[in-house]
This record gives structure tokens, C-alpha cells and sequence, in this order.
């Protein structure tokens, strides 16, 4: 048995043939790995008619650091703070989906203060990637006033984590069998005051771009991603809610305390690039909805229930466990073998399965719309190559 | 529905499935000739539709000489969640692609391609997928070694 | 002055009125040109008079486009600031005054690469194109009854055939850059200009109906008794919204800017330029836009003409007080702002709807708006007539 394995090269220099001087030609042109759309360094080979899209060939590696190898390592309270560098908008919910892995995997319980404090952080979190992600979505279509608003708004947030973790974008706050810090005493009424202050924010950006003719323009029936499809490509997150399946594993499989919080998960119905907008601008008042539940709930007890010197020991077995992220379905995987460090750590990363899609939605669309689209997945690059 | 439910629902499926001791969710170990055809069933079972590959990945066990591949498979219908794990010889890495159940397969076992080398017959781009392509070996395998690779301090 | 009009109406256009001997009225706009007065040089043998003249004319010209830059790079970057809640430059001089002169020194001073596959030549013409384009629009515009270069009989014809000029720079850009973006763009650029001409023309073709002139200076006269955006039952005011959204296509802006569109094309046209040439095209988009605001505010808000009421001869008197200079600086800089305002707000089209736009909206528009005005012209009824 063989099998041929073909190189990018040959994809992109077929072999030519002689045509006549008149015939028109199909040619491949490099969106990235620098360029200002593609948020980082993804590279999309396409292949283009004219203005057309013919096909789209993502290329990856480009900012991998073999995070899976080096967590092969390191033992699982180490493994988190590799986590923030995946989906560094999404550093908080990395760390709790790493530390529910070993939690369930050694069976440690956590007492509901830690519990509420890592929902609360997380949905804080929810909100400031969704404005950053807002902003640039501004930006991509050519509208660079609403990145600074989006910018504005998410500093706020930055400000209030900061003064509990430490940090301002890898925070390193969540850890297996609790939390780094207690919260700082200034944290909840300045998260009362942002909520007061970022809900006619909200309504803001609506007037801002929402109800811009030529967004909607841009937005609506563009990359329109079936339901079957969006379950096929893997997609999760707001991208596959917005295709009409009402999956969130905050309702699903609740994790934390979203069983005892009340919030609802916007459903889209076409599944284009409006859809997946206005879900996320819902999901911003949804998630300031929960923060408003839980910010004068918060119990009391430690913030850490493992003695920090203490080895985690991670029995042999595998463990596969999810948390809904800003972006999508976490997934982490472990393998035990009764050491401490895990035979093998694997994160499932709702980027790269975000992704794919890509490959179906921007066939037969303009090279706008493939920034509409890639824009509205809200790709983060080092969470896809990891 | 339980584990064991699950458990016994698969057993109707094909009876040579094992299940996995210490797993979570239930995870379930299927010899690699039947693999394809069992997975069909999941998928299109009324009872079951595991419609959504969430994750394929594989294992490198040198002492044993086998990889392990593992693919997590969920129910949108039913909520549930499954894990499919499978071996294959270390010495001959081939395994049949998953790509014409899920699309999402194909990028998923380039992955596995990229950093293991275990090669799926049938995939339809099987390239490098984070590595240059004139890379040579598989770095996540146990054995792999690369002049720059420090040793770890006992 | 006999102009030929429908609009002739020597009852509204002869009023006069003394206001501490200064006479107000039509007949008071004395239009002089540079062109004028080098040409009564030359015939009084003066010809070191013509002389200066036309030196300095050219360096007033080059002076004033080069000082006009610097402070369009200095407007635009605190208007933008401050729709985007920021304060833009503030650290070189007095709120960062000084800025577009770093801005220039660096720009200078910074490697000129030109890439290796590109075409030399056609690579270093193409700003000069983009410039050259610029400079002959400014030769019919009438900036105050003394100061307009050259007042041709058929200025409006002369503007139209001079304003595609920049895409050849554009499009001689991008094509020599030899690169794939570039060429996107400036392909996109060519359609897009050469579209959007067609209604940017009709659009002034409804003034040159109402005025019945093709002359600038004329024009503005025939606005003495209140603005074409207002006077004409809607027509001028449509005429103006075509003018100004097909102005903007014209500038390559935002929401218009297809062919620079930083997001999809990584800088158009001018990826591959660094250094002066950049500074070049950049130069030349902001001369063009002053331009661009400078003849709507000749065609539809009147030029230099102060705001006038019909025959409220007390009122126009008040208003005559201001300087012609003024109310052009005025126009045009809130014409800048307009355009200034669009791009900093929305959002970019697409190319196919911004063809859409064009051949399927304002090219119906502006003909419907074409023949509304030509009836109102036959029946000669206006505002204050």
C-alpha cells in the first residue's frame, strides 16, 4: 500500500498546458500570512476568476508552537498556563476547560464560590472578545471608527481582570482545584458600574453599524452555511447557531453555575453573516444578563480547595471534557497514566473546526465577502494552529 | 441516558465493541477493520446520530507498538457523548478516512497525519497540514527526535 | 454682460444697492483670471509683468497645493481622532500642529524600493500621473472673483475630461507593480471611475442646464440670487446628493474605496509604493478631495457667491460683507467635512453593489433628475425668480 502525498507547491503551479494567447486564466493569489484581514497569520491560498473565488486552500503552521507536545511535559497545573496562549481572548475559559479536565480526571470537587467567581470571569470574558471581535469586524468592511469603540469599551473590562488576576490578556487565573486570587475588593462594584455603563453602549453600536444600510448589504445572504454543513465542518459556537442548531453547552451540559442562572441562546435562521453578527451582539446582553445574576450572589468559602504543592496525580484513563467559549466548544483531552504528567494532552479548538468552513461558504463569492466571512467566524489564529 | 444504556445500545450495534475502564464520557474501543462501517451506524442510527465529529486525535504507545486513534463523536439530538478508540500497528500506519461521514474529518486527520504519520486511505488531500512539507519525521510520536529538543532536568 | 439664458432676468440680476459706496448687485463681481491678466501683459508689452505673473502663479499654485496637503493630513487625522474618541496627534507642537511636517520629513527621508519585477518606468510615472491630473483640474477653479487661474468658455467640459486623469496614475500604478493585489485594484479602480463619470457628468449637466454656461465664472453669477441646491424644486438638490456620492467613487473613499481597500486588497494600488511616490498618491487624494468639494461648492452651493435671498437687497447686503474668499473657504471645507464624515462612518461595498449602485440607481436617478430639470428650465419657474 502507498498512499501520494502531495505538497502545496504542485497545488499551486499546476502543470501548464498551451492554451491560446486569448484564453482566459484562473490564478491563485496568497491572502496572508501577512495581510490585514486575516487577523494574524492565516494564509489562504485562493484560487481566483477575475474577482470571483474559485477555491480557498488554508495553509496553517504559521504561528504553531506545539503546545500539545510540550504539554506531554508538564503536569496539569502547568498545562494551563499554556492554555492562554491559545485563545488569548479567550484566556480565562482555556484555563477553566483545562482545569475541569483534571478536576473530573482526579476527582476533586470545587465549592460554589470558585464555581460562581469562574462563570462570573468567564462571561466578563464572553463580553470584552465579542467587543474586540465587534471592532474588527468594523474594520475588515472598511469601518475603522467602531474598532475604537469596540477597543474602548473592552478596556473597561481588561481594567476590572487586571486588578483581580494580575494580567491583562494571559491571565492565568483559573487553576485545577480553584482559582490563582481571591477576587479583588473593587471587583464588584466595578463590575456593577460597567454594566451601567455598557448597556447604552450596546444600543450604541447597534446605531453605529447594525442599522448601516451598507452593512447589512455586506452581511446578509453572504457565506451562507447550512445547518447540515455547519454539523458536518465541525462548526460550534455562535458560527453554528447562527445556522439554526440551538446548541450552547452552558444549556446543554451546564458546567459551573449556568444551571441556576436564567439567559437564553440566540438562534439564527439563514445562516449568513448576519446571523452570526447579531447573535454575538446578543450574546453580549445575554452574558451582561448573567453577570447582573451572579455579581450580588457571590457565596462565600476559599478560592482553593487542592494544596498547591500537592502533585496531580492523573489516573490512567482518558478524559474528554468541553466548555463553550467565546468562539465555540473547547475540548481538552487527556490521558492519564497514573503519573502526574498526561501521556497525552490534546485540545479540540473551536477555531480550527471553525474554520473549514471557509473551504464550502467562500466558493463563487467576491474576495469582500471572503473577508465578511472569515470576519464573522471570528477566527483566532494561535488558538488554530496551537 | 446512562453509560451503561449507551453502552448496551452499542453492543446492539456491533457486538465486538469493549468499553474503556476510567473514561469520561463513556469511551469504547473497536477493532480498526470495523471501524468504518460501525461508525456509519452511529452516524445514521435514528437511536443514536452521532452527527457531529467533534475531535479525532491519536496516541503514540511505543512500549506497545500501536498508535491509538480516539475520535469524539457527539449527539445533537440525543446529548450525547461518545468517545471511539481504535489501534493500529506502529510498523504500518494505515487507517481508513472518516471524510465521507464527516467533512470535518479530512482536515482533522491531516492534523493526525502532520504530527503522527499515520496515513488514511481514501482521504482526498492528504498534505501536511502545520509543518513545511519537506519536514522530516513526526513530532508528536515518543521517539521523535530533533537536534533542537532539550532534555527535560530529572 | 449679456449671457444667454432662460434665467436672464435683468430685473432680479441689476438691483443695486449702496452700501457706504460699495455697490452690491451681479455687476459688482468683477472676474479677473491669472490667465487675463498675463494676456493684458503680453499686449501692453509688459512682459516682465506676464512674467510674474506667471511665476508667481505656479509657485502660488504648487505653494498652496503643498500647504493644502499638510493641512487636509493634519484635518483628517484629528477628524478622524475625534468620531473615534481620541485626540490624534498632540505631542508635535501646539496639539500636534506640526505633525504633517514629521509625517513629510519621514516620508522623505525613506528608502525608495521599487520591486524588482516591476516596470521602472511606468512605476515611477504613475504618481506623477495621479498629480498631473490634479494640477489641471485646479486650472478652472474659481476660488474668488481675482483669484481663478484660467476661466475657459467650456470650463465644464474641461473639468470632466480632466478628472478621469488620476486612474491612468492609478491604474499605470498598479499594473507596473507587478503584483497581484495591486493590479485587483487598480482594475477596480478603472471600473469604477470610468462608471461613476457617467453620472458625476449628468449631475453637472443639470447646473450647466439651469445657468446656461459652461463657464465657472458664469456659473457662480447665475447663483446670485440663491444656490442651485435649493432654488431648483428639488432638482438641484438631487443633482447635488448624485454629485457628491459619485465624487466620492470618483476619490477612491471611503465607503467608495474598493481600490485601496486596506481589509481585501492590502493597499490596492499602492502596496508596492514607499516614500515620496506614496506620498505622491496620497498628496494627490487630498488635493482631490479639496477639489472635488471645491467645484460642488461652485456648482451647487454657489463658489465664492455670498448667500443671497432673492431681492432681499438688505439682507444680501449684510452678506455681501463677507469676503467671496470666505464663503469659498467655508463651502469647501464643510464639503471636506462631509467627505471626511462619510469615510470615518461607514462601512466599505462590495464591488459588485457598488456597480449596482451606479448603473442601476444614480444613472436612473440622475437621468429622471435630467429631464425634471430641463422641464423646469422651459418653464423658467424657480425659487426667487
Amino acid at each position: 500500500m502507498s498512499l501520494e502525498i502531495r505538497t502545496l507547491s504542485e497545488i499551486m503551479n499546476p502543470p501548464q498546458t498551451a492554451d491560446s494567447p486569448l484564453s482566459t486564466q484562473e490564478y491563485f493569489v496568497n491572502m496572508g500570512p501577512q495581510h490585514p484581514a486575516t487577523h494574524g497569520v492565516l494564509r489562504l491560498v485562493l484560487k481566483m476568476d477575475g474577482e470571483t473565488i474559485r477555491e480557498v486552500i488554508p495553509v496553517l503552521g504559521y504561528i504553531h508552537r506545539s503546545i500539545e507536545k510540550m504539554a506531554e511535559y508538564l503536569h496539569g497545573r502547568q498545562i494551563v498556563h499554556l492554555t492562554d496562549r491559545m485563545d488569548y481572548l479567550s484566556a480565562l475559559a482555556n484555563n477553566w476547560a483545562v482545569s475541569r479536565a483534571v478536576e473530573t480526571a482526579m476527582g476533586v470537587q470545587t465549592n460554589p464560590r470558585i464555581e460562581t467567581i469562574r462563570t462570573l470571569i468567564c462571561e466578563l470574558q464572553r463580553v470584552q472578545s465579542h467587543q474586540l471581535w465587534w471592532g474588527v469586524l468594523g474594520l475588515d468592511l472598511g469601518a475603522l471608527t467602531s474598532f475604537f469603540y469596540g477597543f474602548r469599551d473592552r478596556e473597561e473590562i481588561t481594567d476590572i481582570l487586571e486588578e483581580t488576576t494580575g494580567a491583562r490578556l494571559t491571565m492565568n487565573y483559573i487553576q485545577p482545584g480553584g482559582l490563582m486570587f481571591d477576587l479583588h475588593p473593587n471587583f464588584v462594584p466595578r463590575v456593577k458600574a460597567f454594566i451601567k455603563y455598557f448597556r447604552p453602549k450596546l444600543d450604541e453600536y447597534e446605531t453605529l453599524l447594525s442599522e448601516n444600510v451598507i452593512l447589512q448589504e455586506r452581511l446578509r445572504n453572504v457565506g451562507v452555511l447550512s445547518a447540515e454543513d455547519a454539523i458536518g465542518y465541525g462548526a460550534t459556537g455562535p458560527v453554528l447557531r447562527a445556522s439554526g442548531i440551538p446548541l450552547d453547552l452552558r444549556k446543554q451540559q451546564p458546567y459551573g453555575v449556568y444551571d441556576q442562572v436564567e439567559f437564553s441562546v440566540p438562534v439564527g435562521t439563514v445562516g449568513d453573516c448576519w446571523d452570526r453578527y447579531w447573535i454575538r451582539i446578543e450574546e453580549m446582553r445575554q452574558s451582561l444578563g448573567i453577570i447582573e445574576q451572579l455579581i450580588d450572589n457571590i457565596p462565600d468559602g476559599k478560592f482553593m480547595e487542592m494544596k498547591p504543592a500537592a502533585k496531580l496525580k492523573l489516573p490512567a484513563g482518558s478524559f474528554y471534557l468541553q466548555i463553550e467559549t467565546a468562539r465555540g466548544s473547547l475540548g481538552v483531552f487527556l490521558q492519564g497514566t497514573g503519573e502526574d504528567i498526561p501521556h497525552r494532552c490534546h485540545f479540540r479548538s473551536p477555531n480550527f473546526n471553525n474554520l473549514w468552513s471557509v473551504t464550502k461558504t467562500a466558493v463563487g463569492g467576491k474576495i469582500a465577502d471572503l473577508v465578511a466571512i472569515v470576519s464573522t467566524l471570528d477566527l483566532v489564529i494561535p488558538d488554530v494552529d496551537r | 441516558m446512562t453509560d451503561a444504556e449507551l453502552f448496551a445500545k452499542l453492543q446492539e450495534v456491533d457486538a465486538r465493541v469493549v468499553q474503556l475502564p476510567n473514561c469520561r464520557p463513556l469511551a469504547v474501543e473497536v477493532p480498526v477493520g470495523f471501524l468504518l462501517a460501525f461508525m456509519g451506524k452511529l452516524k445514521s442510527r435514528p437511536d443514536l446520530r452521532f452527527i457531529q465529529l467533534l475531535d479525532h486525535l491519536a496516541m503514540d504507545w511505543p512500549e506497545k507498538n500501536e498508535f491509538e486513534l480516539v475520535y469524539q463523536l457527539y449527539s445533537i439530538e440525543h446529548d450525547l457523548l461518545l468517545a471511539v478508540h481504535t489501534r493500529i500497528s506502529r510498523e504500518s500506519p494505515y487507517a481508513l478516512t472518516m471524510s465521507r461521514l464527516w467533512p470535518i474529518a479530512q482536515y482533522q486527520e491531516r492534523e493526525v497525519f502532520d504530527l503522527f504519520g499515520i496515513l488514511y486511505e481514501g482521504h482526498p488531500d492528504l498534505r501536511r497540514l502545520f509543518l513545511e512539507d519537506d519536514w522530516v519525521g513526526f513530532p508528536l510520536r515518543k521517539d521523535y527526535k530533533d537536534y533542537f529538543m532539550l532534555e527535560m532536568p530529572e | 454682460m449679456q449671457i444667454w439664458s432662460p434665467l436672464y432676468r435683468p430685473s432680479i440680476w441689476s438691483f443695486r444697492t449702496s452700501i457706504g459706496n460699495r455697490e452690491v448687485g451681479m455687476d459688482m463681481w468683477q472676474v479677473t483670471t491669472l490667465a487675463a491678466r498675463i494676456q493684458e501683459s503680453l499686449l501692453n508689452q509688459d512682459f516682465v509683468r506676464a512674467g510674474i505673473f506667471l511665476g508667481g502663479g505656479l509657485a502660488a499654485t504648487v505653494a498652496a497645493v503643498s500647504l493644502l496637503g499638510l493641512v487636509l493630513v493634519y484635518a483628517e487625522r484629528k477628524v478622524a481622532a475625534h468620531f473615534q474618541c481620541r485626540l490624534g496627534p498632540m505631542r508635535v507642537g501646539w496639539h500636534g500642529v506640526l505633525q504633517p511636517i514629521a509625517d513629510g520629513i519621514k516620508l522623505f527621508l525613506k528608502e525608495d524600493i521599487i520591486p524588482t519585477e516591476a516596470d521602472r518606468l511606468l512605476f515611477v510615472l504613475a504618481p506623477f500621473f495621479c498629480i498631473l491630473g490634479m494640477f489641471l483640474a485646479i486650472l478652472v477653479l474659481p476660488v474668488s472673483p481675482e483669484i481663478q487661474i484660467i476661466d475657459l468658455d467650456m470650463g465644464v467640459i474641461f473639468l470632466a475630461a480632466v478628472s478621469g486623469f488620476g486612474v491612468f496614475g492609478v491604474l499605470l500604478g498598479g499594473w507596473s507593480s507587478n503584483n497581484k493585489w495591486s493590479m485587483l485594484g487598480a482594475m477596480r479602480a478603472a471600473a469604477q471611475i470610468v462608471s461613476y463619470e457617467v453620472s458625476l457628468t449628468l449631475a453637472l449637466l443639470v447646473v450647466v442646464m439651469f445657468s446656461g454656461s459652461l463657464k465657472m465664472s458664469e456659473i457662480i453669477q447665475s447663483q446670485a440670487a440663491g444656490w442651485w441646491i435649493w432654488r431648483a424644486h428639488g432638482v438641484g438638490l438631487v443633482a447635488f446628493l448624485v454629485y457628491v456620492i459619485a465624487s466620492v467613487a470618483e476619490l477612491n473613499r471611503a465607503p467608495f474605496d474598493l481600490s485601496e481597500g486596506e481589509s481585501e486588497l492590502t493597499g490596492g494600488f499602492h502596496t508596492e509604493y514607499s516614500g515620496l511616490r506614496f506620498g505622491l498618491f496620497f498628496l494627490a487624494e487630498f488635493i482631490n478631495m479639496v477639489l472635488a468639494s471645491a467645484f460642488a461648492a461652485t456648482f451647487f452651493l454657489g463658489g465664492w457667491m455670498p448667500f443671497h435671498l432673492g431681492d432681499w437687497q438688505a439682507f444680501n447686503a449684510v452678506m455681501d460683507r463677507i469676503p467671496p474668499l470666505l464663503w469659498f473657504v467655508g463651502k469647501t471645507s464643510f464639503m471636506v467635512f462631509l467627505f471626511m464624515w462619510f469615510r470615518w462612518t461607514f462601512p466599505r461595498l462590495r464591488v459588485d453593489q457598488l456597480m449596482a449602485l451606479e448603473w442601476k440607481f444614480l444613472l436612473p436617478v440622475s437621468l429622471v433628475n435630467l429631464l425634471v430639470g430641463a422641464a423646469v428650465v422651459l418653464s423658467g419657474f424657480y425659487f426667487f425668480s
